[in-house]
């Protein structure tokens, strides 16, 4: 007879309450007349989010390990991603309010007599608020998962509505739908390789809680091909979700093929907690084999930021940029999990904060930019914008600075920390390609102001739309929090290093 | 020691000026120049004052100090801004401002149809201000600043008609050659940090007793370098000619009297270090023997009267840098000679004003003659101080070059006679070229144009004039005697007194010696010159020729340092632009290429997508085996 697990509530709630939001949303959705729908699915998704992160205040203090018996931990690491996620989930749902950019009926064939009367209808997109809330519960669940069955779950869970919300897009909607089949069939494929390396893990441990891979190791019981195989795949799922070469490929098409306020969203929330889950596999579950993956994750870092920094010289589009500056960006994290020392992992969870505050705000002014067919992705067609919009083209630029890691942003504590972190273990040659990547990356980033403020004329055609107000508050914290952690980055610093640990 | 609170006004006072004029602007052209004259006058005041104040005390407490502020506080690096009065700055500080008070008044009068002329009076106190600093600053860094001030000051000043490109060049050819000798300050007070772990006069004295000889010869070389920039010596001395192109009443006060002995007050102050290096002494004495015969030389064949008493001036400062290398006895007379030097040349310099002013700002002496009869008061003061220059008794000059020509005899063996010899034929050369500028301007036929109608200046120029011949008359005889100035300065230069047991020749004979040739040189003047054409002759000797080319150490500066430093600049430039920026672009090209090339892998198919991933899981599973095992 199976008894019924003890679980500790109060150390779930945050994940229940946004579960459970999420429900709600899908019972608005059938229930509550269209007209009303969009106010109250935004009301009710940011008091689900809000009363989440109270919830995860309250028992940010109480690590366990047993939370739900061997399935979760949570402990400082987990607890701080998990409020980074609900502050990128408030923030991006604050974009996403703004309805112009989802198609009014996504099942629609693009070009049909269906998309035209759904158009003219004014219907209005709505399922995406549970989407997402659905996503940030994957989210969540990723980064504190401690067997290999709840982390494939919690996987699945984030990634299934991601892929659907991709294919939202109202406007270039072919572009939006093939990037959200692409973003479908290589995440499919990746995480089989996800699940095959667990197998593999359990064949060679079997266990499939990490602690039990690292009790396996230590006794060097099983066959060491099942754990090199093992930790070879499982590495791969990781990998792709966070962006790394040569698993990246999928990131600039559904970048620049998403929904810019999803884009946003995925980059700083996917980011952060396919992190999380990467540094608690390689710090716990893995650690004792390090020997074997080490050199090989210090390679895909150095490749990976060079490769994004190289790549996104040549983009004329600014979201497949930003795109490619987020796989530099992942190079440079994947330095801190290389690491394998407190001060890595607390400069990455700054890292991990201040870059996804930084792209939430990016790519909510990428959205102000419009002609009118939409948003202008074009680069060159930004040239000028400094003259015409200052202040919005100012904050942007205040971003770019950031993603460059110059001084007094909080791109460049965040790099500071990761490359003194990674200095302190002896990982100088990672330091060195770490900068050097950094200074081809800020030639882009400096074109791309220049060409905003000091070149050529104004293109008359693109201008910027006057941001709704939930925007201009998003863009607004983004912006504050980049310049605030930049000066005074002791602030956040020292959660983190308070936070910095893992319960196994 | 004594503390005074004086006397940092001596500098703030006219600093103040300087900045009140030149930030009021046009609102202050009505009395701007009035202003800068009272101003320059009470600092005259407040130095006789100091001075009267110094003669009542006695002995140790005669210098005194005043800390301004702590200006720099590094580690055991410590330097304040302070200022000391001692016998030897008071000389210079009674010097700068009395003249300088002079020619404040004069340019009321000279300036008075420019409309600049409140600029003109700010840069005048700003000289001022600045080169009190130079000789009131405690340390080699203090000293410093008031060098470069005064650069500044003779720049703006030089180039203070900047509307004709050919003053502009002249202003950058000053401060170009000056900054080759700035160098040669700083390298100096760099090596002495290094050395003594201090910059203050008193410091580097201490220091100076048991440091090594190398230490101290570089120190004084470079010394000497800056010097040689300041003072318009050799092999420095090329912007001096120049120069002139600045209103007269500067050539008189900072291209005569004051700046350009900065040099000579910069040797007599460091005298600790070049007493303690021969080898320095020698350069001093070698370079200023060889820029007296080349000053004098070149005064010869200048037609145009302010460049030939410049020239003068650069024969007669070399002969303050001799008097300096003579070790302790000489450092008194070069002092001495300054003074009298700066009536005299000052006086002289006011006087070749006058004439311009009257013969419409006419420059060349081909073109005057005869100007003694309708200028008499010009001629007259001109006149004492040619008298004073050629060394005639009872005059100035008389008492301060005869000490100089004696000491230099005095050195002893080769040295001495050389010395000796060099500063017997400088005085002859004077001779003739100073009866040449008397003959050529004053008397003989007049030859100026038609349109010309010289007349004598006003009282407010003719006046400076006057009250510099006095001092063209006296100042020798007051100086000399019962040896007052040799006494005074004794605490400074560490005269010893001890008495020279030989000498080479009395000073009657010296005197009597430097008196013939002096007869000689003014004979030979006033033989060739009976007769003068306006146009000057082509038909002259290969020394005229080379004479009136500055005895081309121009076409040797173009030829040795400017063309070649052009042509390095040039194939640095090359070398920036072709190697290091083609190598800085070449990066570029290459990431730029792998950008390109990398994004034809983004092809968007997924199919090609899963094979890079494919692709990329092999790679890793052999990395992390090849690893392990």
């Amino acid at each position: 007879m199976l008894t019924a697990p003890k679980l500790d509530y109060a150390l779930l709630a945050p994940i229940l309450i946004i579960l459970g939001t999420a429900l709600l949303g899908v019972i608005v959705e059938a229930f509550v007349k269209q007209a009303l729908r969009a106010r109250l699915q935004l009301v009710i998704a940011l008091a689900g989010i809000s009363i989440a992160l109270g919830q995860l205040y309250l028992v940010r203090n109480q690590g366990s390990s047993i939370a739900a018996v061997t399935s979760v931990s949570i402990d400082g690491s987990g607890i701080f991603i998990q409020g980074a996620i609900l502050i990128f989930a408030f923030l991006g749902i604050l974009i996403i309010a703004d309805q112009d950019h989802f198609a009014p009926q996504a099942s629609t064939l693009p070009g049909s007599i269906e998309e035209a009367s759904a158009l003219e209808s004014g219907k209005q997109q709505t399922e995406v608020f549970p989407l997402t809330l659905f996503a940030v519960s994957g989210a969540m669940l990723f980064p504190i998962a401690t067997d290999f069955i709840t982390l494939f779950v919690a996987l699945e869970v984030l990634s299934l509505p991601l892929y659907l919300m991709v294919g939202l897009s109202r406007r270039r909607r072919l572009l939006s739908q093939e990037a959200a089949l692409k973003y479908f069939l290589l995440g499919a494929y990746s995480s089989a390789f996800f699940l095959f390396g667990a197998a593999l893990l359990y064949g060679y441990s079997g266990s499939l809680s990490l602690n039990g891979l690292t009790d396996a190791i230590r006794g060097s019981g099983g066959n060491d091909v099942f754990l090199l195989l093992g930790a070879a795949f499982l590495s791969v799922g990781l990998l792709f979700k966070i962006g790394a070469v040569p698993f990246h490929s999928w990131t600039p098409d559904v970048y620049q093929g998403a929904p810019t306020p999803i884009t946003g969203f995925m980059a700083a929330a996917t980011k952060a907690a396919a992190f999380g889950a990467t540094l608690r596999i390689f710090y716990i579950g893995l650690d004792a084999a390090q020997v074997s993956w080490k050199p090989a994750i210090a390679g895909i870092a150095v490749i990976t930021m060079i490769f994004g920094s190289i790549a996104a010289i040549s983009q004329r589009d600014i979201k497949r940029m930003l795109a490619l500056s987020s796989i530099a960006h992942t190079g440079f994290v994947l330095i801190a999990v290389v690491s394998l020392n407190k001060s890595a992992l607390s400069a990455t969870l700054f890292y991990l904060v201040a870059y996804g505050l930084a792209t939430i705000g990016a790519f909510g002014i990428v959205t102000l930019v419009r002609d009118s067919a939409g948003e202008v992705t074009d680069i060159n067609r930004w040239v000028g914008l400094g003259k015409k919009s200052p202040l919005v083209a100012a904050v942007f630029s205040l971003f770019l600075l950031s993603f460059a890691g110059i001084p007094l942003t909080s791109g460049f504590v965040g790099k500071f920390a990761i490359f003194s972190a990674a200095y302190e273990s002896g990982n100088i040659y990672l330091v060195v390609a770490g900068v050097l990547s950094s200074a081809i990356a800020v030639f882009f980033y400096l074109r791309l102001i220049l060409m905003l403020f000091f070149a050529g004329e104004t293109n008359g055609s693109v201008s910027v739309v006057i941001p709704s107000v939930l925007t201009r508050i998003a863009i607004s914290i983004s912006a504050i929090a980049t310049v605030v952690l930049g000066l005074a980055p002791s602030l956040l610093l020292d959660v983190a290093q308070n936070f910095a640990y893992f319960l196994r | 020691m004594t503390t005074s609170t004086n006397l940092v006004y001596l500098i703030a006072l006219p600093l103040f000026s300087a900045a009140l004029l030149l930030l009021l602007g046009r609102i202050a052209d009505k009395w701007g120049h009035i202003f800068a004259t009272l101003i320059s006058g009470s600092v005259f005041v407040i130095g006789v004052a100091e001075f009267f104040a110094m003669q009542d005390r006695d002995g140790e407490a005669r210098a005194a100090t005043q800390k301004v502020f702590e200006w720099i506080s590094v580690g055991t690096f410590q330097v304040d801004a302070s200022l000391l009065l001692d016998q030897l700055s008071i000389c210079f500080v009674l010097l700068i401002s009395g003249v300088g008070t002079l020619i404040h008044i004069y340019s009321i009068a000279y300036m008075s149809h420019d409309h600049d002329r409140r600029r003109f009076f700010a840069y005048l106190n700003l000289f001022i201000a600045a080169m009190l600093l130079l000789v009131l600053g405690d340390s080699y860094l203090n000293l410093y600043v008031g060098w470069e001030g005064v650069g500044l000051a003779s720049y703006l000043l030089i180039g203070f008609w900047n509307q004709k490109p050919e003053y502009a060049t002249a202003a950058k050819k000053a401060f170009v050659a000056n900054r080759v000798g700035d160098l040669g300050l700083s390298l100096a007070i760099m090596i002495a940090f290094t050395q003594f772990g201090t910059v203050t006069f008193a410091g580097v004295k201490e220091g100076a007793s048991g440091a090594s000889a190398g230490a101290l010869t570089a120190i004084g070389a470079m010394l000497l370098l800056a010097a040689a920039g300041k003072s318009a010596q050799f092999p420095l001395q090329s912007w001096l000619g120049d120069a002139m192109a600045g209103p007269t009443p500067v050539s008189a006060l900072i291209h005569a009297a004051t700046m350009v002995t900065a040099g000579v007050y910069l040797i007599t102050r460091s005298n600790f270090i070049f007493d303690a290096s021969p080898t320095a002494q020698l350069m001093v004495v070698t370079v200023g023997a060889i820029t007296l015969l080349f000053g004098a030389l070149i005064g010869t064949a200048k037609d145009d009267i302010k460049k030939a008493l410049a020239a003068s001036t650069m024969s007669q400062i070399g002969y303050m840098i001799l008097a300096t290398g003579l070790g302790p006895v000489g450092y008194a007379f070069a002092i001495m000679h300054l003074l009298t030097h700066g009536f005299f040349k000052a006086g002289m310099f006011l006087g070749a004003g006058s004439v311009m002013h009257g013969m419409s700002d006419e420059v060349n002496m081909r073109r005057y003659g005869a100007i003694g009869k309708v200028m008499p008061i010009t001629a007259a003061t001109f006149g004492l101080g040619y008298l004073a220059i050629l060394g005639v008794p009872p005059f100035a000059g008389f008492y301060s070059k005869d000490k100089i020509i004696e000491t230099a005899f005095n050195a002893g063996g080769i040295e001495g006679i050389l010395l000796g010899g060099a500063t017997l034929l400088g005085a002859a050369i004077t001779a003739f070229y100073m009866t040449r500028v008397i003959v050529l301007t004053f008397t003989g036929t007049k030859r100026w144009d038609e349109n010309a109608h010289p007349h004598e200046s006003p009282l407010l120029m003719w006046a400076p004039m006057a009250i510099l011949a006095i001092g063209s008359v006296t100042s020798g005889f007051l100086l000399n005697s019962g040896s007052a100035l040799v006494n005074w300065l004794q605490p400074v230069v560490n005269e010893r007194h001890e008495h020279h047991a030989e000498e080479f020749l009395p000073p009657l004979v010296v005197s009597t010696m430097a008196l013939v040739v002096v007869a000689i040189g003014i004979a030979f003047a006033i033989l060739k010159y009976r007769t003068v054409s306006v146009i000057a002759p082509t038909d002259v000797s290969i020394f005229t020729k080379a004479a009136r080319k500055d005895l081309y150490q121009d076409s040797f500066n173009e030829a040795v340092l400017m063309r070649p430093g052009q042509k390095l600049t040039a194939g640095l430039v090359t070398t920036d632009y072709k190697v290091i920026d083609g190598l800085v672009r070449s990066v570029g090209w290459i990431i730029q290429t792998t950008s390109s090339a990398l994004r034809s892998i983004q092809n968007g198919y997924v199919r090609s997508y899963a094979l890079i991933m494919v692709l990329g899981v092999l790679t890793l599973v052999t990395a992390i085996w090849m690893v392990t095992l």
